[in-house]
């Protein structure tokens, strides 16, 4: 009773085809799946299976128990609650965004055991070796009569975990939000898909990536233009990834307007690997994007990009197709600059977002955040890290460049800048086996603050490194504790450069240079085909 | 809340000191959360004077830093900066006083 055939036969007065009735769904899981079941609850960055989850947090636990959840992100509470109903035994998964604090408190009182904490493309690689899914909840926006699923433009990790349940023997479950006679185009063929039901309301799906550019700082501005000077313009970088914070949105504002007075325009930033962030709709409209392929879409951004096929990559429906497994290899392999911002920074340059209590994850940013060791293939800027990172008589390769923006104090005047990071404390306390490190300091090449850009690549000795770090570190412990002279001679040999030595003026760092102000400016830019979602409707 | 006045040695800006009364005083920055506002002022002195008003108490060497670092780096000398800050960080202060050093030198050279 274990094969996929004998599973689905169990259920068969319960199937017209591949469609079972809404309210048989809690029937249908207290069916097919079995104790110690490999189980993948779709949980992308933005769109969730969240009524199956709900369905799961009311099965039996009697019959379904000891499963072991191997999905990319736990952000529901349902997919907490049947741990805490005692029917999870173990966890592998990617990132916990909003139930990270919950999860340490499961995590340290015993309640589940942890596999491992991944890195998306971990995960997604896991699932084709030895943690395959034996049964997948995922979530689409369309089916036909036929079963095949039309995911639209957040198709995220759905091709993924469906390729590797239904190919090794598994069971595809997928809620849907209407059911149609032709799909605008097929996503998932019916045949890789095994019980579809019409879900009671449309899966949710979170805004992750709209950063309103009111909320821009002029401090964010003037570390944008450092970025766009040190970093873009001298390294001519051109095929990039940006992080999902304020300071790279700052860094997209400013492209048709900073970069383009500099000339830059064609120059850099004309390929990515991104979601279709709002922010980047002045940079399109004023030609500097040639090609974004992305991770997952964004809400409200759906007619700008179907608006633009010569930027996006979208199906023949016109709609977005997103495929967060091919856009993780396309940062990873096919990006020449990953640049993020982070809360901790030590005197090596090892970067961490955790803090004590709170067990968030990874998600994809160390695939990005890392140099690409495979790789082969030549670009200037690689060569031109490489080379500078290069010790004397050594095989010539290439180098990505990862830059962490940081400003040297955080909210309520934490310093970003320590001596230890929070991570060997949350190590000790959930019991890790290794201290959750984001982006490890051999892979970062550049470090900027407000006070400057650190080539971290162009440093010779350890002793070295930790005098640019502490020399943008700014008026926090590690950065007063500078060693005033190594610093100077770092400046005169340009490891660290100064806004003024990049031809900055600190007083034009203004928000008058970015290309949007607001939210409005944004649907204004984009002709009015992006439609924030309410939340960001403020005017 | 904290209040404090520190006095720095700078070189003189480098300006005439406008008389007083004359127009040049310069406003600048919004108050608003994690930020401040500054307003510049000329005085008979040559030393740089700051007048600071904050609602994050316990950071005064951090102040006493970035205000030394800014006395170095700037002619301010005969210049006072009152400043009525919100919780901003350094960054935002140092960025600040830079524009609120420019704009005086701009203001004052249209006088």
């Amino acid at each position: 009773m274990n094969t996929r055939k004998e599973r689905l036969a169990g259920i068969s007065h319960l199937l017209n085809g591949h469609h079972v009735a809404t309210d048989r769904m809690v029937e249908v899981l207290d069916a097919l799946i079995r104790p110690g079941d490999r189980l993948c609850v779709e949980g992308n960055n933005q769109k969730q299976a969240d009524w199956l989850a709900e369905c799961l947090a009311k099965t039996n636990p009697d019959l379904v128990h000891s499963l072991h959840l191997v999905q990319s992100v736990l952000a529901l509470p349902e997919h907490l609650d049947i741990v805490e109903r005692g029917q999870v035994e173990r966890l592998d998964f990617s990132f916990s965004g909003p139930q990270a604090g919950r999860l340490a408190r499961l995590l340290e009182g015993g309640k589940i055991k942890l596999g491992a904490i991944h890195t998306y493309l971990e995960l997604f690689a896991r699932y084709f070796v030895d943690l395959t899914p034996k049964v997948a909840l995922v979530a689409a926006q369309m089916a036909d009569r036929e079963g095949n699923l039309y995911t639209g433009p957040n198709t995220e990790d759905t091709p993924a975990i469906v390729e590797a349940t239904a190919f090794r023997d598994g069971i595809v479950i997928a809620q849907v939000n209407q059911i149609v006679d032709k799909l605008p185009r097929v996503d998932i063929p019916a045949d890789w898909v095994h019980v579809v039901a019409l879900a009671p309301r449309p899966h949710y799906v979170e805004p992750l990536f709209t950063r309103d550019p009111a909320l821009i700082t002029e401090v964010q501005v003037l570390m944008g233009m450092i970025a766009i000077r040190g970093l873009y313009a001298e390294y001519g970088v051109t095929r990039l990834n940006h992080g999902i914070g304020f300071d790279t949105a700052a860094i997209e504002l400013l492209l048709p307007t900073y970069a383009e007075s500099l000339g830059l325009k064609d120059k850099i930033c004309t390929h990515w690997a991104l979601n279709p962030h709002p922010t980047l709709i002045p940079a399109i409209e004023a030609g500097f994007v040639k090609s974004v392929h992305c991770f997952g879409s964004e809400v409200g951004m759906e007619d700008y990009v179907a608006a633009h096929p010569e930027v996006f990559f979208l199906g023949p429906d016109g709609s977005l197709r997103s495929n967060r497994a091919f856009s993780q290899a396309a940062g990873h392999y096919a990006c020449d600059l990953f640049i993020g911002s982070t809360l901790q920074v030590d005197l090596q340059g090892n970067s961490s977002t955790a803090t004590r209590g709170r067990i968030t994850g990874f998600g994809g940013a160390p695939n990005m955040g890392a140099d690409a060791r495979g790789r082969r293939h030549a670009s200037p800027a690689w060569l031109r890290a490489g080379a500078e990172s290069a010790a004397p008589g050594a095989m010539p390769r290439g180098r990505k460049l990862v830059a962490q923006t940081v400003e040297t104090f955080r909210e309520h005047n934490a310093p970003t800048f320590v001596e230890r990071l929070d991570a060997w404390d949350l190590q000790a306390s959930a019991n890790l086996e290794l201290p959750p490190v984001m982006i490890y300091g051999d892979d970062l090449t550049h470090l900027i603050t407000e006070e400057g850009i650190a080539h971290l690549c162009r440093c010779h000795t350890p002793q070295e490194r930790e005098q640019a770090i502490r020399g943008v570190a700014g008026f926090t412990p590690v950065g007063l504790a500078r060693d005033a002279r190594a610093v100077e001679n770092l400046r005169d040999r340009g490891i660290i450069q100064r806004p003024a030595d990049l031809g900055i003026a600190v007083s034009d760092a203004s928000r008058d240079w970015l290309a949007a102000r607001s939210i409005k400016d944004l649907v204004k830019a984009s002709g009015g085909r992006y439609k924030p979602p309410m939340q960001f409707r403020n005017w | 809340m904290e209040y404090f006045e520190l006095s720095l040695p700078s070189q003189a800006v480098t300006l005439a000191a406008p008389a007083p009364g004359n127009t040049t005083d310069v406003l600048c920055g919004v108050v608003a959360s994690g930020n401040l506002e500054i307003l510049v002022e000329a005085h008979s002195g040559a030393d740089v004077r700051f007048m600071v008003e904050t609602t994050a108490d316990g950071f005064r060497e951090t102040w006493d830093a970035v205000l030394t670092q800014f006395a170095g780096s700037h002619a301010s000398g005969g210049l006072t900066f009152t400043m009525n800050d919100v919780g901003s960080t350094p960054a935002v202060v140092a960025l600040r006083l830079a524009q609120a050093h420019e704009s005086w030198l701009r203001a004052g050279s249209r006088a």
